[in-house]
């Protein structure tokens, strides 16, 4: 396996990061991605990988990402909820890895939702 | 669905959603190019009315939504190549799925993502179950199992986005001598 040293490395770097975020409990972000059967087959493991990848890159130590099961809109998949703090929850539809580093960039780290992507914009066509 | 990683990714949820403590993904492919995948759980099991149920098309216990597709889509892709699945199942002690396929077939899914679809059921699933991955070819085997890198991070969250990009490369580490070239 890939050194274990390593990993006891990254422990400790992780460790501070997940105090930083304890301590200010209020700026947390959320990212969640409906993984249900159609979600997986519609292409929600690339989009939760590159969401992963995008936070991990950027060192956004108050983001977590987690997973949700059916939402009963399997055309829309892969959908995508981000929550800011104190903000209604944005929902993103038909999302692609090329479309993480928008949300990313333009959403979670300057709070601007990227409107052509949300469901409002998807159910206005 | 696109590839086989992405079946085993979704049968390993109904997994979850069973709330197994332990899920154990096994791929294995012979001299032969046939290839076996198991998602082995300890979670709630199915009485045989269930598994009866589930083996049809509409067969599921979702109220959102009528029928199951996880199952039935995965037995129609092992059945174009030749192959089928199997389930056995007991209430209270978990549930074993197989599905085999053959390789030679050009109707046979390519492997995919196999390390995406760990990490992303790792990263979707911090407080467990915990996944035990178990590949051999010709070739040779590997495992990674998530309970070794769990005690390794002790209060750690598995879902760090760091330790994400560290199981990725040390599951492709392992797989590439295993299953580079053998699947299509
Ligand atoms: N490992 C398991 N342990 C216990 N029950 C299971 C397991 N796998 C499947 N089931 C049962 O079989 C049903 C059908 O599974 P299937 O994957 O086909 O559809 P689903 O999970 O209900 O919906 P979908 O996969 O389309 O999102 C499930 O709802 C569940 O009741
Ligand atoms: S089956 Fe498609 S959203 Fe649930
Ligand atoms: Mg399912």
């Amino acid at each position: 396996m890939k050194s274990m040293a390593e990993l006891e490395a990254i422990r400790q770097r992780t460790l501070q990061r997940i105090n930083l975020r304890r301590e200010d409990e209020s700026e947390n972000i959320r990212v969640v991605i409906g993984m249900a059967t159609c979600g997986i087959a519609a292409g929600a493991r690339p989009v939760m990988m590159a969401f992963m990848d995008e936070i991990n890159k950027r060192s956004l130590s108050h983001v977590t990402v987690s997973q949700t099961g059916c939402i009963g809109m399997c055309r829309l998949e892969p959908m995508v909820d981000v929550y800011l703090p104190g903000k209604e929850k944005v929902t993103y539809v038909h999302m692609t890895p090329e479309k993480v580093g928008r949300v990313v960039a333009e959403h979670i780290v300057n709070g601007r939702p990227v409107t052509e992507y949300t469901i409002g914009a998807a159910e206005d066509k | 669905m696109r590839d086989l990683s992405l079946h085993i990714l979704d049968l390993a949820e109904n997994s979850v959603r069973a709330k197994a403590k332990l899920v154990t993904i096994g791929v294995g492919v012979d001299e032969k190019k046939k290839i076996t995948l198991t998602i082995e759980d300890d979670g709630c099991g199915m009485d045989a009315e269930l598994l009866q149920r589930v083996m049809s098309p509409f067969g599921t216990t979702r109220t959102t939504r009528k029928v199951g597709l996880g199952i039935p889509l995965m037995a129609q892709n092992a059945r174009l190549t030749g192959g089928d699945i199997d389930v056995k199942s007991q209430v209270g002690v978990g549930t074993v799925f197989t599905a085999t396929l053959y390789g030679d077939s050009i109707d046979c899914l390519p492997l995919g993502d196999l390390p995406g679809t760990v990490v992303s059921l790792v990263t979707a699933n911090p407080e467990g179950p915990d996944f035990l991955l178990k590949c051999s070819s010709p070739k040779g085997e590997m495992s990674f199992d998530t309970r070794e890198v769990r005690q390794a991070l002790g209060d750690v969250p598995l879902n760090e986005p760091e330790i994400a990009a560290w199981m990725l490369e040390a599951i492709r580490e392992e797989l590439e001598p295993i299953f580079g070239g053998v699947i299509l």
